[in-house]
């Protein structure tokens, strides 16, 4: 995924960016992890913060809707199923945004190892899935700074079925893609809404390059595959 | 883009711009009440009036949360949800949709705040172009007087505080309403504006409004049809109201 002007430890933004940010201040990695819910996400980014930390990097963590200025009011409209696709889409960005400009930037420019638990791909792959054009999708996410990393855990979907069933005994709504129509039967949209889902990614993929990880395997594999990788991005510069 | 017209769309878009004391929003009202005393199917749309996302907006406001970026998008949200769930289902049933500020609001404001252009409208290209877009023109100075006459206490965002270009609001409000009047002028040809001399009186203004509008949109297509008769009755003694009576009759 390393355009040639990262491996010169020069900073980009996918777009347009953010008006007066100096890109050359932002010193340290963002390391982004993708994949769906019950890929292993959230328990490959708990492994990594330990052993950063424990190895004195100092980190920060983002994720999406975790922002203050719209996480709740999202949380809330998404409850009642009323949100059409653009609007779903904008209040995502904005989500995006409020972290981007007040966590992820401000903690590169200090050095901090950020980790996101999920960036503008997730929510690009979404509103892709649900007809939001790509050149739309371009622009507004223009804004983004190009990660150090991105890997991708992919996960069957039968797999992600099973995982999310036996952590939750149900499956959520929209990560049901339920919004979509695809089935009335939950289970069958999932693995459809699943299946959709991996092949926005591997459109994306071969736009953004993000490194794919084989999510099907035992924890501890994928930590060791995720350190190797990321020792060899703190060792550049 | 495409105008609602263009588009093959039943309905027709009507949307006032200007600056805050333009008079823009008393035109747009006046209009409103004699379309619907025409009979016309009229709908009327405020911008950053989303049900779904004031809070959220009220809230950055407040607490001075917003950035020039998450300011643009909170925004282009509260017309998104607008957009998809009033006004394209009520143009798609032939409405005249009112709207009280449009996307060149956002291509204004934003871009004064620094956000690139090309960003800003790309966001909200998804929205077809206004059928008449009326641009309430003013000098700064009167505008400026409106506003600040009457309501003394001027807030953070509306005064462009959060662009430092003052520490005085009134003086940071001058200045920033000055740069959005040039963004509005600079697009006027690009987007056909209707440029409105909103220096003349209000009654002189709607004069001209109503007829520009009567000229442009064949306004009597969009005449609700004569109320539908009423069904039949399902319990044979229900009692019957005098306005029930009036309905039959106008049926």
């Amino acid at each position: 995924m390393n355009t040639s002007e990262q491996k010169n430890g020069l900073r980009c933004f996918y777009g347009h960016g953010i008006p007066r940010v100096k890109l050359e201040d932002l010193a340290g990695k963002l390391i982004v992890v993708e994949g769906a819910d019950g890929s292993g996400r959230s328990t490959q980014i708990a492994r990594l913060v330990d052993w950063l930390e424990t190895g004195g990097h100092p980190t920060v963590q983002v994720g999406l809707k975790r922002s203050t200025l719209v996480s709740k009011e999202l949380e809330s409209a998404q409850k009642g199923n009323i949100l059409s696709r653009t609007t779903l889409s904008l209040f995502y960005a904005t989500d995006f945004a409020d972290q981007l400009e007040n966590i992820i930037l401000p903690a590169l420019k200090a050095g901090f190892i950020v980790l996101a638990d999920r960036y503008i791909y997730t929510l690009m792959a979404r509103d892709m899935v649900r007809g939001m054009d790509d050149g739309w999708l371009k622009n507004l996410y223009g804004i983004a700074v190009k990660p150090d990393a991105v890997f991708y855990l992919s996960v069957q979907p039968q797999e992600l079925v099973q995982r999310n069933l036996s952590k939750n005994a149900t499956l959520d709504f929209w990560e049901s893609g339920m919004d979509l129509g695809f089935s009335r039967d939950m289970f069958d949209s999932f693995v459809k809404y699943q299946t959709t889902m991996q092949g926005a990614f591997r459109k994306l993929q071969k736009t953004y390059g993000f490194t794919i990880i084989d999510g099907n395997r035992p924890v501890g594999s994928i930590t060791k595959d995720l350190r190797k990788k990321i020792r060899m991005i703190l060792a550049e510069k | 883009m495409k105008t609602f017209a263009e588009l093959n769309f039943p309905g027709r878009l009507i949307a006032v711009e200007g600056l805050d004391g333009s008079g823009k929003s008393t035109q747009i009202y006046l209009l409103k009440r004699w379309l619907e005393a025409e009979g016309i199917k009229v709908y009327f749309s405020e911008w950053n009036s989303s049900e779904l996302v004031k809070a959220a907006t009220s809230k950055g406001k407040k607490r001075e949360l917003l950035t020039p970026t998450t300011f643009s998008l909170i925004h282009a949200t509260d017309f998104a949800d607008r957009y998809e769930r009033h006004l394209l289902p009520l143009l798609r049933a032939g409405y005249i949709v009112l709207c009280d500020r449009y996307v060149f609001t956002a291509f204004a404001r934003d871009v004064v705040r620094g956000c690139p252009p090309e960003w800003v409208r790309g966001n909200y290209n998804f929205a077809a172009l206004p059928d008449i877009t009326l641009f309430f023109k003013t000098d700064l100075e009167v505008s400026l007087n409106r506003i600040l006459e009457g309501r003394p206490k001027l807030k953070f965002f509306e005064a462009g505080m959060d662009l430092r270009l003052s520490t005085d609001p009134y003086e940071s409000f001058r200045i920033f309403q000055g740069r959005i009047l040039e963004q509005y002028v600079a697009m006027s040809d690009e987007f056909k504006f209707v440029v409105m001399d909103a220096n003349q009186n209000v009654e002189k203004q709607q004069c001209i409004v109503r007829k520009l509008v009567s000229e442009k949109i064949e306004l009597r297509k969009f005449r609700r049809r004569s109320p539908l008769p009423l069904p039949p009755a399902i319990q044979p003694n229900e009692v019957r109201t005098p306005e029930h009576d009036e309905d039959l009759a106008a049926a």
